[in-house]
């Protein structure tokens, strides 16, 4: 199997001496079947082990080494070198605060992943021993949703988080939809104020980036616009007296 | 050690050239400027009607066949086409997915499904005005 001489322009930010990020040229010799991430690596093993950035599984599951590479979000993990031009720009996520090097502040999206309630809410008493039964119908609903792995590429793409970082954005809305679909579930109305409120899914002008980045299909702009037609829906049924499909 | 996290601020006049896919949205989003335009077309030539004035009307009429105004319909139809109908078209199964029993109906179902009514729409529309 053939190497090949990769240029990498990395993305460096020492918070404790830079003032802005700068990039920093690496050349690597790769292998065809290598992707990002095992060139990423080559460098912190045998270049400079000051090179900071985030890995675990190298298998498209734990969503942690999404990156920028020549522009586009993606995981750095299912990202090959053999698909790319001879010289490659990693920088961090966008729209994310950089921590240091390709290292991003996700404290904002873990908040609002959090303030849209992701777990199954129950009004009433759960049954005594026996689980919620799910037909395949109706997981079928929703089990595209559950694919994502948190990777925040959505995040990157999204150009209205970029200009507004109250906006919840795909991700935490395409996971607060997951849950209003599963029929286990009696949060809707508890999420309905969040998610109907300004920064939720109006602040959605369906650009589709997210889902065109969302390295796991997950379609979150999907997600949002089908959230649009339930809350108009929703509205009228409020206006017009109607009881609502799910308390 | 302390933590200095970098903002990078997304340029609120030209974020939009930040890449293709962008462009696009934006291409698709100022189509509505041509919405509102044949919004008051319209509005203008119901009044003109409404007038009751032959001459008024055919006046109207006239301007609206010179070469410059059918260049002008001729484009405004085609990024219409491309930037707005295609692309809206091709957005509806994500907006209304259908689920039959257990499983999801193709998006080409939903998509071919638009293009039917809206070509059935298109011929009656002929038809009332005696085009076909």
């Amino acid at each position: 199997m053939g190497t090949r001489q990769l240029e990498l322009e990395v993305m460096r930010y020492d918070p404790e001496k830079d003032e802005a990020p700068h990039f920093q040229t690496y050349s690597v010799p790769c292998n065809e079947d290598w992707v990002i991430l095992d060139a990423i690596n080559y460098v912190k093993d045998n270049i400079d082990t000051t090179l900071a950035y985030r890995w675990s599984c190298h298998m498209m599951v734990c969503g942690s080494c999404g990156m920028m590479v020549n522009g586009e979000p993606v995981l750095t993990c299912k990202t090959f070198v053999r698909d790319l031009p001879d010289k490659v720009r990693i920088e961090p996520l966008e729209n994310f605060p950089i921590e240091r090097d390709l290292v991003v502040v996700l404290d904002d999206v873990m908040q609002k992943l959090h303030q849209v309630q992701p777990y199954i809410v129950r009004k009433d008493e759960p049954p005594e021993d026996v689980e919620y039964k799910q037909t395949r119908g109706q997981l079928m609903k929703f089990k595209q949703l559950t694919m994502c792995i948190n990777c925040m590429c959505c995040y990157a793409a999204c150009p209205q988080y970029g200009l507004n970082k109250d906006f919840i954005g795909p991700a935490a809305l395409a996971l607060a939809h997951r849950y209003n679909l599963d029929n286990r579930d009696q949060g809707k109305s508890d999420r309905l104020d969040i998610l109907a409120d300004h920064d939720g899914v109006w602040e959605c002008s369906f650009v589709g980036a997210c889902s065109e980045v969302c390295p796991k299909h997950v379609d979150p702009a999907a997600a949002i616009q089908q959230m649009k037609v339930d809350g108009a829906v929703e509205f009228w049924k409020q206006r017009l007296g109607i009881p609502g499909d799910k308390s | 050690m302390s933590r200095r996290p970098y903002v990078r601020e997304m340029s609120k006049t030209t974020w939009y050239m930040r890449n293709g896919r962008y462009r696009v949205y934006v291409l698709r989003e100022l189509s509505s400027f041509l919405v509102a335009f044949y919004v008051f077309l319209i509005i203008y030539a119901l009044s003109v009607l409404a007038a009751g004035s032959a001459v008024q009307w055919n006046s109207f009429l006239a301007s609206q066949q010179g070469v410059g105004m059918i260049v002008f319909h001729g484009l405004a139809l085609l990024y219409f086409l491309f930037y707005q109908t295609f692309p809206w078209f091709k957005l509806a199964p994500k907006a209304m997915p259908i689920q039959v029993g257990e499983n999801k109906v193709a998006d080409s179902k939903i998509i071919g499904a638009h293009y039917l009514v809206w070509i059935v729409v298109t011929a009656v529309i002929f038809w009332l005005a005696g085009v076909i």
